[in-house]
């Protein structure tokens, strides 16, 4: 607190601002991600599972999958944060249900944020943490199974 | 849809009473207070008698208050026009409150002030002690909250007043959020300056009075003509005033009644909120505290989308958090009070108003236990706690 007025004199803010009110902005389709989250849970005996979290502002996520001839086959998600996390964890599980390895791995923070419609601009770090989930559950499928995500990927095709 | 209104500590709706009064003066009373014409005299007097009538209300003498554009401005005022009067020196304020004083003192700290943050118990209370202790040979200004905006505790203002006036410091006290819910008066606090605001009690926004005892020297703020005894310039705000008077006239001959009927609504919120819903922590509830607010803290669950799930329903209440641009800035309010973040970031603030009914309690009870039920259903901190929804 002490430092505070060091912060006071920054630059002007941008306009339209877009921090006016963080309940407001949300879009029908990030609202209905919010209220209705697809693949909620844990998957039964995952081939991947991870827990990440967004230390700036304390989100959390668990991320389970089921991996079948080098396709996600099931996701699931649990989400601790406000709405832009937990619509975009959601989004996330969407996008990269039934995908293969391959292209899941190639999936962004963009990527869910376009195919929602578009967050809040305060928001769009919240869509990092979907994606984070889903590649630390591919590293743990992979880590699982002593191979390298980058190299080997192409085994993990052909193994399962 | 239904909407129900509990965010009335960010502000109220004008009372129609209120409202009725001010429009002779948006419209016929035109007035310039400051033209020695028909028309200025007649919105001079309306000035004189609501400066009369909120002077009264806080047992004040009308020339002890200024009138101002709101709580915030009277904050300024206080403390940069102390500040800029003095030159230098030390100012002591606390670490819970509001931001207009926080951020003015911050701002005051970039000019060179030195400026000392008492700390509060996990209520959220001063120790007087602390306050003694930090005071210095160059203290020039003490300001501490009346009643705290997120919590609703009140603090033992004429406690640290009188330790003030031992020392010969000047007192500001913010009682923006206490007027109008609990009895005010500067004698009994023994305050020096006081800061007041109309949209916290049912009157216009934009429009807030500072109490200046006679005899504290301040610099103003705000420079032009010499309105408001050379303290704020600028054309009086006459159906603000007008309305502002009003509005504490009904508030205070209303406290009593008022006090009893949301204290028991608050009850009912807080005992069947306990009931309900597991792992709850409401903030200050050891500590006295203002009638109609609660400060909810729900564990494994962020506030924002709580508010989110009550919005959609219907149910307005508000936070002093917000995760915005990968900072989770929670509560300074509650952080000072020792709450654990993972509790600060799942805590929303309820405030009743004097319109709120048992009814409107019992459709947020509902709204909320569903709320808080489907989120935790969904939370991987729930889940890593090791709980499973019923």
């Amino acid at each position: 607190m002490a430092d505070e007025w060091k912060d006071m004199y920054r630059k002007p803010r941008e306009y339209p601002p877009q921090d006016t009110g963080p309940l407001l902005f949300y879009n029908d389709l990030v609202i209905d991600h919010f209220t209705a989250p697809r693949n909620v849970g844990e998957v039964e005996n995952p081939d991947g599972r991870a827990v990440v979290g967004d230390p700036s502002c304390g989100d959390q996520m668990m991320v389970s999958i089921k991996i079948d001839d080098g396709r996600i086959v099931d996701i699931k998600f649990k989400s601790y944060g406000c709405p832009g996390a937990i619509a975009t964890s959601s989004m996330m599980t969407v996008l990269a249900r039934g995908k293969t390895i391959e292209e899941a791995l190639t999936l962004t923070d963009d990527d869910v944020v376009i195919a929602l419609g578009g967050v809040p601009e305060k928001k769009k770090h919240c869509s990092l943490m979907g994606v984070t989930g889903l590649q630390a559950a591919l590293k743990d499928y992979f880590s699982t199974r002593g191979l390298h995500p980058e190299r080997d990927h192409e085994k993990s095709l052909s193994r399962s | 849809m239904k909407r129900v209104y509990l965010d009335h500590n960010a502000t109220t709706p004008l009372d129609r009473r209120v409202f009725e009064v001010m429009k002779p003066y948006l419209v016929e009373h035109y007035g310039n207070a400051s033209s020695p014409h028909h028309y200025g005299r007649r919105a001079k007097q309306a000035l004189e008698e609501s400066r009369l009538t909120v002077a009264q209300a806080i047992g004040a003498r009308p020339e002890e208050i200024v009138f101002t554009g709101g709580g915030t401005e009277s904050d300024n005022l206080a403390l940069r026009g102390v500040a800029c009067a003095k030159g230098q020196g030390h100012i002591i304020t606390s670490s819970i409150e509001h931001h207009a004083v926080v951020r003015t003192c911050a701002a005051l700290q970039g000019k060179g002030f030195a400026v000392t943050y008492l700390p509060v118990d996990d209520q959220g209370r001063i120790d007087p002690d602390d306050l003694k202790r930090s005071i210095r040979k160059d203290t020039i200004l003490i300001s501490i909250m009346l009643a705290n905006n997120e919590t609703g505790v009140i603090e033992p203002i004429s406690k640290l007043s009188t330790i003030a006036r031992n020392h010969g410091i000047p007192f500001h006290c913010d009682a923006v959020q206490a007027v109008g819910k609990i009895g005010v008066d500067v004698n009994n606090l023994g305050v020096d300056l006081l800061s007041l605001s109309a949209h916290k009690l049912y009157g216009p926004k934009g429009m807030g009075a500072l109490f200046v005892k006679e005899g504290i020297r301040l610099a103003p703020v705000i420079t032009g003509g010499h309105h408001e005894r050379g303290l704020r310039a600028g054309t009086e705000n006459i159906a603000g005033a007008v309305g502002f008077a009003c509005a504490l006239s009904i508030a205070t001959g209303t406290m009593d009644t008022c006090h009893t009927t949301i204290s028991s609504l608050r009850s009912k919120l807080e005992s069947e909120v306990l009931q309900r819903i597991e792992h709850v922590t409401i903030h200050g509830s050891q500590a006295e505290r203002l009638p109609h607010c609660s400060s909810l803290g729900f564990a494994f669950v962020e506030a924002e989308s709580i508010l989110l799930h009550l919005d959609l329903r219907g149910v307005a209440a508000s936070s002093g958090s917000a995760c915005t641009t990968g900072e989770a800035e929670p509560s300074h309010v509650l952080t000072a009070m020792g709450v654990p973040p993972e509790i600060a970031q799942g805590t929303i603030r309820i405030s009743l108003g004097r319109d709120t009914r048992a009814e409107e309690i019992d459709f947020t009870l509902a709204v909320l236990e569903q709320a808080i039920g489907s989120l935790r259903s969904i939370s991987s901190r729930w889940q890593a706690s090791g709980r499973k929804v019923s």
